[in-house]
């Protein structure tokens, strides 16, 4: 097991530490990296870990900040987040939700990443431990190597919604998630992204557009589902094929439209 | 290969021991504090079977870097018996027994250790939460109908598993 571990008491010096060392890896809850460190991946051979305070912290306002060690088993269990509570209780199972981080989440391979998707959908920002900011909807898309210190988000005025789709419950890998910010009165942004969809979370445009201002008038549903898919190229692995997500990405996104 | 000192409670007796960088929790527990009950399934976070509890919260061993155990508290199934007096079996132990919760018996160190955490929260969980605890611990005996009306009997105080039924 040749990898060194560093623990840094800032993230201003755990950033500077990962900035300078390309074969580092950062060890924010565990649960990917440690798979690779027992597998004997030499292509990292340092994991920086980060004891600052404010990386675990949360704060709730009319922004909600949430630090990039903040765990699915905090979101799941703060009063003040309880529309984010359906996305923390869908990834893993409770072990590993003990653990993941809100960091981890957004650099999780495919099939993972239900809470990178939730926080594109409510616009959220990542917050780099340099000070830079870019939306997770880019960063999710390749991400500049960074250490994401927190993530920032104005507090959903409209109707926030989320459906994992997967075979195996009440824990099984998701052939897709779905989130959806939904405003209310007809103003603000439709936001509808999924995972699973594409290489990344996506925000599946065409749904949004057919959704605009109307989201819940039927006619507009039944428009979104039938353009839930387009321009979009989804996963083909052994969970299901391209084919099918295609299938039934309208399917799912029509029933969480309904819902309620 | 440099060592890192660290400290930690074990099952409730104070431990002072030297971890390899990278090594996991689980390899330290059964190589180096000699604690054989977490299992070794996958060894990448999927099975449960090295299920231990942090803090009182359940976690993977064997995806936990030993080091960040230091200065907390380790549960394990060796404490359960152990913290009855005398190595008599704790309730939850009993109901598993009771119940042929156990046959190959690999997953059920993992599978106690999560229903103690469940039922330290939760005393008198539903059937559907109790499935939620354990739905990070794989069974390829059981199909798990046993193990959840163990847990359930446990939690009703020892009566019959209906009991906890809603």
């Amino acid at each position: 097991m040749p990898v060194a571990v560093s623990t840094f008491r800032t993230l201003s010096e755990a950033a500077r530490a990962f900035e300078s060392d390309r074969a580092a890896r950062i060890y924010s809850g565990g649960t990917i990296v440690m798979r690779d460190v027992n597998e004997g991946d030499v292509s990292f051979n340092r994991l920086i870990r980060i004891t600052d305070p404010a990386y675990r912290a949360v704060s709730v306002g009319s922004e909600i900040r949430l630090g990039g060690g903040v765990t699915m088993g905090e979101i799941a269990a703060h009063r003040d987040l309880a529309f984010l509570a359906p996305v923390a209780r869908a990834v893993g199972g409770p072990q590993v939700r003990t653990v993941a981080t809100v960091a981890g989440n957004l650099f999780a391979p495919r099939p993972y990443g239900e809470m990178a998707a939730a926080l594109v959908a409510l616009g959220a920002v990542a917050e780099t431990a340099e000070g830079r900011r870019l939306p997770v909807e880019e960063l999710v898309r390749g991400a500049p190597r960074a250490l994401v210190a927190a993530v920032a988000f104005p507090r959903p005025s409209g109707d926030f919604r989320f459906a994992k789709v997967t075979r195996v419950r009440p824990k099984g890998a998701a052939l897709m998630s779905i989130a959806a910010l939904l405003p209310r009165g007809g103003s603000g942004e439709t936001r509808i992204v999924f995972n699973g969809m594409g290489p990344h979370p996506v925000r599946a445009v065409a749904a949004e557009r057919a959704l605009a201002g109307r989201a819940s008038d039927p006619s507009a549903i039944a428009a979104a589902a039938r353009a839930a898919a387009e321009g979009l190229s989804p996963l083909d692995d052994a969970l299901a094929s391209a084919w099918y997500r295609r299938e039934v990405a309208g399917v799912h996104l029509k029933r969480l439209l309904e819902s309620r | 290969m440099a060592k890192t000192p660290i400290a930690f409670t074990h099952n409730g007796d104070e431990r002072a021991v030297f971890v390899d960088d990278g090594q996991n929790l689980l390899d330290m527990l059964r190589r180096t504090a000699g604690d054989l009950t977490p299992k070794y399934g996958c060894g990448q976070g999927t099975c449960g079977a090295c299920t231990v509890l942090v803090d009182g919260a359940p976690q993977l061993a064997c995806i936990t870097l030993a080091e960040t155990v230091d200065g907390r508290r380790i549960d394990t199934v060796a404490g359960l018996a152990a913290g009855q007096g005398g190595g008599r079996l704790s309730p939850l132990q009993k109901a598993f027994m009771d119940n042929f919760a156990a046959q190959c018996g690999y997953c059920t160190d993992g599978m106690l250790m999560s229903a103690t955490a469940l039922l330290a929260r939760n005393p008198r969980p539903s059937r559907d939460e109790v499935v939620e605890a354990i739905s990070g611990n794989l069974c390829r005996c059981t199909g798990y109908e046993a193990i959840i009306n163990a847990v359930l009997q446990a939690a009703s105080g020892g009566g019959s598993a209906q009991a906890g039924r809603r």
